[in-house]
């Protein structure tokens, strides 16, 4: 088998008393979609920050391609190619949408301590803002300020600015989480589209788009993985259903 | 059109200061005028900071002391050259602000502040107990810097313009500084710290860099100072004075960089009317504050751009 792009082996965390992950092992593959479902406070969130280096855990460790980047923080981790978006939108307000995301071109292309020539005519961080922008479907909005878009347009742009860091991994904490049922066909398109070229590790809440893009599914509860497998599998599995699917039908 | 219409309040009051002169002033409005522009070249470096970096210095008086006190502490070795002082005290207040930055700027919020304040503090009690250079009573420097060893700083034309030049040379380094891809970190980091994490940059360098330059500028504004004045006392680096930038860059709007200028005239003109009032001068200037901090967010920048945006 192939070496996963990403591999998370037993992380532990505990808020006080409070196991938040608990003996959490999980693996991405490149060019495959892996879904972490679980109903509120299962620790998801906390899960993300981990594997982005937003939190530490207590124990366990991040490899990503093949590297410990478990004590490694946030931003070097985006350097390496992991890139994260945010459950709670997380834009520069004050900057349009095509200066959000020329931020990360800049970022990944040479050196930010450049002093002498206006970004805004920095070409080539323009032109790949300009195409994280398209492939998101959001370059219409381009000279708007961030602080001014749409809910769901605020997601698209933290799409857009995550592809911009020219990542391997993206971790999505909530990528549908208030768009509306067009902005959330629109993504789930994306974000199926996305799959040919990124492993993605993706949280989300709506069910209907989890089954329909994920390759693979770990369903987490009380910060334990209580199964993980195919689609089919996890909506078969009778512990699954008890403890978090309940009487619902997920499709 | 549109640069020149965004800038035309800015260019305005250079055109002002270049042109006071013509009017025929007397020697007092001379030095007002100076110190207004030199105040404004510490304002707009305590600007960069508050409004393009998001660091609310309290001690940026310091750094205006470090220049004042590198102009004291060569007079008394007997260099007097512009050609050298400047380089060397803008590269003392440089590295104080490196030295006491890099550990300041690792606090945010109100720890940052007092740390600034904190180090500031001990800047003004170690200026204070130095006996060679008068101690509490200052120094006084009995001529101008020299430039090049000409003595051209003693007409007070010529110090006039070469204060206005200093002050439109730190207004367009300023601007182009934020406007930069460096500028652009440190801007989107003042708003949201987490978004430049996630985009692979830390922060910390790009302010301390920040820092250092505007401590750089700063230590510029304390050489002109103190050839202004002809004098150099520990006051400089008091408190109030960094309370008294910290008023200008407010009062004249953070959102602007020449919002630090207006703020510098409007301090220097209030300071001068309220004081023929009364001594307690500052009793009517505290609550002027409270007053445009609250009706007029923007400072005095934003209130005229508002105003020259209605009129077209």
């Amino acid at each position: 088998m192939a070496e996963a792009l990403l591999r998370v082996e037993s992380l532990h965390k505990r808020f006080g008393g409070l196991a938040v992950t608990d003996d959490v092992s999980l693996a991405v593959q490149p060019c495959e979609i892996h879904a972490v479902i679980g109903p509120n406070g299962a620790g998801k969130t906390t899960l993300i920050h981990q594997v982005s280096g937003t939190l530490q855990p207590d124990s366990g460790r991040v490899i990503f391609a093949g590297r410990d980047v478990t004590r490694e923080p946030l931003a070097r981790r985006v350097r390496g190619g992991l890139a994260r978006s945010f459950q709670i939108t997380c834009v520069v307000p004050g900057f349009t949408t095509l200066e959000n995301v020329a931020l990360a071109a800049q970022a990944r292309s040479g050196s930010c301590f450049r002093f002498l020539r206006p970004a805004s005519r920095d070409a080539a961080a323009n032109a790949a803002a300009e195409a994280a922008l398209q492939e998101v479907g959001l370059l219409a909005r381009a000279a708007t300020p961030a602080g001014l878009l749409s809910h769901g347009e605020k997601r698209q742009l933290e799409l857009a600015i995550a592809l911009a860091t020219r990542p391997r991994l993206l971790l999505l904490d909530e990528p549908l989480a208030g768009a509306g049922p067009e902005e959330t066909a629109r993504l789930v398109a994306l974000l199926s589209r996305l799959r040919a070229q990124y492993g993605i590790l993706l949280v989300e809440h709506d069910m209907q788009a989890v089954f329909a893009l994920a390759d693979r599914i770990s369903v987490l509860v009380q910060g334990r993985v209580i199964a993980s497998g195919a689609p089919a599998a996890i909506r078969a599995d009778a512990q699954v259903r008890a403890a978090y699917l309940g009487e619902e039908e997920p499709c | 059109m549109t640069y020149l219409r965004r800038d035309l309040v800015p260019l305005l009051v250079f055109a002002l200061f270049a042109l006071a002169p013509l009017a025929g002033l007397a020697s007092y409005e001379f030095t007002q005028l100076a110190r207004i522009m030199i105040l404004g070249i510490a304002a707009l470096s305590l600007s960069l900071l508050v409004g393009g970096a998001g660091l609310i210095s309290f001690g940026h008086a310091a750094a205006i002391g470090f220049g004042a006190y590198a102009v004291a502490i060569l007079d008394a070795q007997n260099i007097a050259d512009a050609a050298i002082v400047i380089p060397v005290a803008m590269l003392a207040a440089a590295l104080f602000s490196l030295a006491t930055g890099a550990v300041a700027i690792r606090s945010s919020g109100v720890h940052f502040i007092m740390m600034t304040l904190a180090f500031a503090q001990m800047a003004y009690f170690t200026a204070s107990s130095l006996a060679a250079y008068g101690g509490d009573d200052g120094y006084t420097l009995y001529a101008r810097s020299s430039v090049f060893g000409s003595a051209v700083l003693q007409d007070r034309l010529v110090f006039h313009y070469a204060c206005l030049a200093l002050l439109l040379l730190t207004w367009l380094f300023c601007r182009m500084l934020l406007a930069s891809r460096f500028g652009r970190v440190l801007r989107a980091a003042r708003e949201n710290a987490q978004r430049v994490q996630a985009v692979g940059l830390e922060p910390y360098p790009y302010r301390l860099v920040a820092y250092t330059i505007a401590g750089a500028i700063g230590g510029l504004a304390g050489v002109l100072l103190a050839n202004a004045t002809e004098f150099v006392s520990p006051a400089y680096l008091s408190w109030q004075r960094s309370g008294e930038l910290l008023f200008m860059v407010i009062l004249g709007g953070v959102g602007r960089l020449h919002g630090a200028i207006l703020g510098a005239i409007a301090y220097v003109v209030l300071e001068e009317r309220l004081a023929g009032l009364t001594e307690h001068w500052r009793l009517i200037f505290g609550p002027l504050l409270i007053l445009a901090v609250l009706f007029f967010r923007g400072g005095l920048a934003g209130l005229l751009e508002a105003r020259s945006r209605r009129h077209g």
